[in-house]
């Protein structure tokens, strides 16, 4: 595009623009409206729908705005009668087959087809044939059809393509008979495809669980942030008489952009699981009994009390930073450390490596600039699949992208460079690579497998460059030697390294201090305490973790339960599993029914309020901890609020900034195991936390289908069964 | 002068006979009073009475859980809540009127796009218990049932000026 600015003239006021801009970019810039249907400013041009028909001085035709580059000079009018007729003439042909059935259809109320009806339509039909009807096609779970709506703007075949980088939806037939379907009978199972509910300009495409629900105009609109993968994208949740209804993205170019991924959107059903626990429940000689809040809290306090520093925390790395920060002030105190919120991860050794919070080492957006990324196990679709999104539009601009990694998952974007081994030789595959990149290792570490130089990361040379340690080379049991050699590589070539962390809020969790080796604000604590791995404390908090499905196989959950006198869970839900092993369960809400604070991976903190009502006597966990923080006689603990909390957290930790690189001088960890099932790294889109793996729509998707084990039990679990 | 006439208007009791004419008046007049509940005035097709929700000659409740009534109710009498039925219909699950804090006002009816809610000619009802007030959806439907009758008549009756 060249650097001159031309000037035109819309409605008599001078515009500028850029040659090569089309008219409707330039208006809308401008706040002047044209009416649009298959204009999307993230889509391509398609030019299809015509509603933004505007007269132009000397075009001998109206000429649709969006697919009309600006020229100098050009005169334009968007509200001349010229320009009014033509978009009637549109509107009343998009009408001839549109259904007249806006009382039942979910779009009515918020329907860009209705809006502009109300503008631009005849009040009478003048078309007395019959009208088209189409069959619906069942898209899944997810996306409800009314095909008969659809007025053929192609959004949604442009998402798939552009977007989702598989074509889901395409058009077939012409003119009359052309409709909107999947090839072959076939679901949409991408894991942005929830997106086209929002693109769709009518009702044709709906969200599912929604249908029927509720109307846009009775809902409240209230701002949160989702709380499933680390990006931390931007939400709105509609909520009505307190019951959150659905999800929509809420644009934040830095963020998620316009989109949001079908997790973040469909996993509210989850909060209204038929298993929320309700009432706080204490055993006593094996039944459990329900118990006022008081009575519980005495009761879980005076255990505390009794335990003294033989006190432990497993935390889920989805809890906010409110609840992070007490519960590190709750420990401090009581002379623990023994806190973990790492609860997947099985390598420990050169934890004093680790980074004050783990990120992805450079801003989201800045993912799309990036000239060269090395994905180092990661299913980078199931761990962030708005992450994915952001490395597809930059390997689509001509970034290279490598893999190491198990399993050649579909990136759905050209990847230049692939190592699919066994997890047990990644490790000898990243040295391969340190080797081919002219780097040396010490040998200590060069002895400890076969390396060969293999393959070739020149284009991580080209800056800016990334190096992506997934959360499955976080999960392997060589993990340390996995980072040192990346840390090695990210050095040889100037790439930043970068993690795709779990949960939603790593960064926060660990900027708070639940970490057994870090304090507050990253600072190191003088006296380390036990690990997710080692812990057996006496009194074992288990903070929004069910104990089988959110940690690794790899500890020992009985030694751990047999060695603890009382596990206390704060969780949302009671399944069985807790129900077995905890002693004390405390309702707690989920994201929707507290306020609190998210670091996201690149450490942005995004604080949000709770939406809806809390379900049963459900209580948020920050004022829990609050509440047991006081009891226990913790100092200033008399938050008022979560915002004081904040603030307190804030003040430690504010300044510390986004840096990965330990300082690496030699492999901080012996190699002690290395050979990992990719089974055991993986844990599959929608079984990553406790909401998810309750929302409905989501566990009957295909996807799900195909990954959900056949059951939750642990190998450790599984051996007491066979045994007993 | 004047002093005079006011007495003897005083001791004649002008004003008093003058009062009784009034009333041999009247008491031949014809009489206007309805003797309600035995007698009762005509109404219109359009009065507003008590709700009701109407069904389809086949059986099929009309509502289609729209929610237009429970939009434009200006003192939100109506609560609705509606899910997909095992059809795959918009039914409603609850409809709920409250006659409290409903003021008769017909918007309801206006708003239906398929002729559902009405309200009815009915005026004659009382509450003794907390909560007989809400109309459900059970309730409404009954009455809509009872007099499905008298209130297509009144549709057909109306529908020329529509």
């Amino acid at each position: 595009m060249s650097g001159k600015r031309i000037n035109l003239e819309v409605n008599g006021v001078t515009l500028e623009a850029n040659p090569g801009q089309m008219l409707i970019e330039v208006t809308d810039k401008a706040d002047i409206y044209i009416p649009r249907f298959c204009y999307h400013e993230k889509l391509s041009i398609a030019a299809n729908c015509r509603m933004c028909l505007v007269e132009v001085e000397g075009a001998n035709k109206p000429i649709p705005a969006c697919s009309t580059p600006v020229a100098p000079d050009m005169k334009v009018h968007t509200r001349s009668a010229y320009a009014i007729a033509a978009q009637k003439a549109t509107m009343e042909f998009l009408l001839i087959n549109h259904p007249l059935d806006c009382p039942i259809c979910d779009q009515g109320g918020e329907c860009e087809l209705q809006d502009l009806a109300m503008g631009y339509g005849r009040d009478v039909s003048r078309f007395s044939e019959g009208k088209r009807s189409v069959k619906d096609e069942n898209l899944g779970p997810l996306v409800s059809t009314d095909m008969t709506r659809c007025i053929h703007c192609t959004r949604c075949v442009r998402f798939g393509e552009e977007i989702a980088g598989i074509q889901e939806l395409g058009t077939m037939g012409r003119g009359e008979h052309m409709r909107i379907s999947t090839y072959v009978a076939k679901t949409v199972d991408h894991e942005l495809s929830g997106n086209i509910i929002d693109l769709c300009p009518v009702g044709a495409l709906n969200n599912k669980p929604y249908r029927f629900a509720a109307r846009a105009w009775e809902m409240e609109q209230r701002a949160s942030i989702a709380p499933h993968d680390c990006v931390g994208s931007n939400i709105y949740a509609h909520v009505l008489r307190g019951t959150v209804k659905r999800v929509v993205p809420r644009p934040n170019e830095a963020v998620n952009e316009t989109w949001l991924s079908d997790r973040d959107r469909f996993s509210y059903e989850g909060i209204y699981s038929k298993d929320r626990l309700k009432v706080p429940m204490v055993k006593e000689n094996g039944v459990w009994q329900e118990r006022s809040w008081e009575d519980a809290l005495e009761h879980v306090a005076l255990k505390l009390r009794q335990s003294g520093a033989d006190i432990g925390a497993l935390v889920s790395p989805s809890s906010t930073c409110e609840e992070a920060w007490i519960i590190n002030r709750l420990f401090e105190h009581a002379g623990s450390a023994h806190l973990d919120s790492r609860l997947r991860r099985t390598d420990f050794h050169d934890q004093n490596n680790d980074p004050a919070y783990p990120s992805l080492g450079v801003p989201i957006a800045e993912l799309e600039q990036q000239q060269g990324v090395l994905l180092i196990g990661s299913d980078l679709r199931c761990e962030a699949p708005i992450l994915a999104h952001r490395l597809r539009k930059a390997a689509l601009k001509g970034c290279n992208v490598g893999v190491v990694n198990a399993i050649d998952y579909p990136y759905l974007f050209p990847v230049a460079d692939t190592h699919i081994v066994e997890p047990d030789d990644w490790c000898a595959s990243l040295a391969g690579l340190v080797v081919a990149a002219g780097g040396e290792l010490p040998p200590a570490v060069a002895s400890m497998f076969e390396v060969s130089p293999s393959g070739s990361v020149d284009y991580l040379k080209n800056a800016p460059s990334l190096i992506l340690l997934g959360q499955m080379a976080q999960r392997h049991p060589a993990f340390g030697m996995l980072r040192y050699l990346a840390a090695v590589l990210a050095q040889l070539t100037g790439a930043t390294l970068g993690y795709v962390t779990d949960g939603s809020n790593t960064a926060g969790v660990s900027l708070a201090g639940v970490l057994p080796h870090r304090s507050a604000g990253g600072q190191p604590r003088p006296e380390v305490g036990d690990t997710v791995l080692s812990m057996r404390p006496k009194t074992l908090l288990l903070v929004n973790v069910e104990s089988v499905t959110d940690l690794s196989d790899r500890i020992d959950r009985n030694a751990m339960r047999q060695a603890a006198e009382t596990v206390v869970a704060l969780t949302p839900y009671a399944p069985d599993t807790l129900l077995d092993d905890a002693d004390v369960l405390l309702p707690i809400g989920t994201w929707a029914e507290t306020s609190g604070t998210f670091v996201n991976v690149a450490g942005v903190w995004q604080s949000f309020t709770g939406v809806a009502n809390p379900v049963g006597l459900a209580r948020p966990a920050w004022k829990v901890l609050r509440v047991l923080a006081n009891l226990l006689k913790v100092p200033d603990s008399d938050y008022e609020s979560s915002v004081a909390v904040l603030a307190e957290m804030r003040e430690h930790c504010e300044s510390i900034l986004m840096n990965n690189m330990p300082e690496f001088t030699a492999p901080a960890s012996p190699l002690v195991e290395q050979s990992a099932e990719i089974s055991e790294l993986e844990v599959s889109l929608y079984q990553s936390d406790n909401i998810v793996r309750r929302a409905a729509a989501l566990q009957n998707t295909q996807q799900a289908a195909r990954e959900r084990p056949a059951t939750f039990v642990s190998s450790s679990t599984a051996e007491v069964l066979s045994s007993g | 002068m004047r002093r005079l006439i006011q007495l003897l208007k005083t001791f004649t009791l002008w004003e008093l006979l003058k009062g009784l004419q009034l009333t041999l008046r009247a008491f031949f007049m014809r009489k206007v009073t309805v003797q309600y509940p035995e007698e009762k005035t005509p109404q219109s097709s359009r009065f507003r009475g008590l709700h009701a929700l109407r069904r389809y000659p086949n059986g099929e409740e009309r509502c289609i859980a729209c929610k237009l009534c429970e939009a434009v109710c200006p003192a939100l009498a109506i609560t609705i809540e509606s899910e997909a039925r095992d059809d795959g219909t918009r039914r409603t699950t609850r409809y709920d009127i409250d006659l409290f804090k409903c003021v008769y006002c017909g918007f309801c009816e206006e708003a239906c796009p398929v002729d559902a809610v009405v309200e009815t000619r009915i005026f004659e009802y009382h509450m003794e218990e907390r909560g007989e007030n809400i109309m459900t959806k059970e309730k409404l439907l009954a009455v809509g049932d009872k007099h499905e009758a008298t209130i297509a008549a009144d549709k057909a009756e109306d529908a020329k000026y529509r």
